[in-house]
């Protein structure tokens, strides 16, 4: 099974060269025990509302990205510009893969309220890659 | 008469030059430096500006002690209500970098001003909550923040301060976004 999807991820890559960036995690992800990435469930999971606590009670990725994954976001907190997070107009995104798993350990702790699963993050990366054409 | 004259100069110029290194032992009081010394010292230092700056403005180092350096990265992972944590590696950098820049360590005059009334033990973990912010801001009306969809709090300086991503400070470099320059 694993091998199956090991091969289906090393055929997106070949067949999606502009955005080889995140395969070698999107490798690891399934290594650690994750399915065939979807971009349907990444999208589900990004416009899902999350309890928090304190000044933000609602949270969701939308909070400082928007649902619009091409167009420029605003931290929820501090007002500070964030450039859009799709890989299709901001050529930066999902580029490095440190900054990759930087920012979805950060938050995912702060949206959901903990660490986002192997599955989770692959769905994520998925949709982000592919939002425009959803 | 003229070489009395001439030791005596000689005699004050040596005492003026090693004055600051004589100060330099205690690092509360201030440090020998290069560049102009009026504001806060143009630090800058790229770890910084990525991991930090990419959520908020770089705020520059001298503008906390080093005390409340240490206090905002011990906390990271609670950072003002946001996660920003960083690995070891990385958070030992920006640490040495902050406590290295820091109010405390810097020769500049306004770094100093900000070392005024600071509680070692109770280090604050903003700068609008040191002594010296508060007092310098305690005639800002409420009126520029109510209705003023350009400001919410005195978090983002260089809304108003135009340089103060370059450590200047000054009365005549503010312009209040939807209310002008500032006349104190």
């Amino acid at each position: 099974m694993k091998a199956i999807t090991l091969t289906a991820l090393l055929a997106m890559a070949v067949s999606n060269p502009a955005h080889a960036g995140s395969d070698a995690l999107l490798q690891q992800y399934a290594q650690q025990g994750a399915s065939t990435p979807s971009a349907q469930r990444g999208q589900d999971m990004w416009q899902q509302t999350f309890a928090g606590s304190g000044e933000f009670s609602e949270r969701s990725c939308a909070s400082c990205h928007t649902n619009d994954l091409s167009r420029a976001g605003k931290h929820v907190k501090t007002g500070k510009a964030i450039k859009p997070m799709s890989p299709l107009v901001n050529a930066e995104r999902l580029s490095d893969d440190r900054k990759v798993e930087k920012w979805l350990l950060r938050n995912c702790k702060w949206t959901l309220g903990r660490e986002c699963s192997p599955q989770e993050k692959a769905d994520f990366l998925a949709y982000i890659k592919t939002a425009e054409m959803i | 008469m003229k070489s009395t004259l001439a030791i005596s100069a000689i005699i004050f110029t040596v005492g003026i030059l090693t004055l600051p290194v004589v100060f330099s032992d205690n690092s509360f009081e201030w440090r020998q430096g290069e560049g102009h010394e009026s504001d806060v010292a143009n630090a800058s230092h790229p770890l910084y500006t990525e991991e930090c700056g990419s959520c908020h403005m770089a705020y520059p180092p001298g503008l906390l002690s080093s005390v409340s350096w240490t206090a905002v990265m011990n906390g990271l992972d609670d950072h003002f209500g946001d996660n920003a944590e960083l690995d070891a590696q990385t958070h030992k950098a920006i640490s040495e970098f902050l406590t290295a820049s820091s109010a405390d360590n810097s020769h500049y005059s306004r770094s100093r001003k900000f070392m005024r009334g600071i509680d070692a033990n109770s280090p604050p973990l903003r700068i609008s909550e040191t002594p010296y912010f508060k007092r310098k801001h305690d005639e800002v009306p409420a009126k520029v923040f109510i209705g003023n969809s350009k400001l919410s709090s005195f978090s983002q300086c260089n809304s108003c301060h135009q340089g103060a991503q370059k450590g200047i400070f000054d009365d005549d470099d503010v312009r209040i976004p939807g209310y002008g320059r500032w006349d104190d």
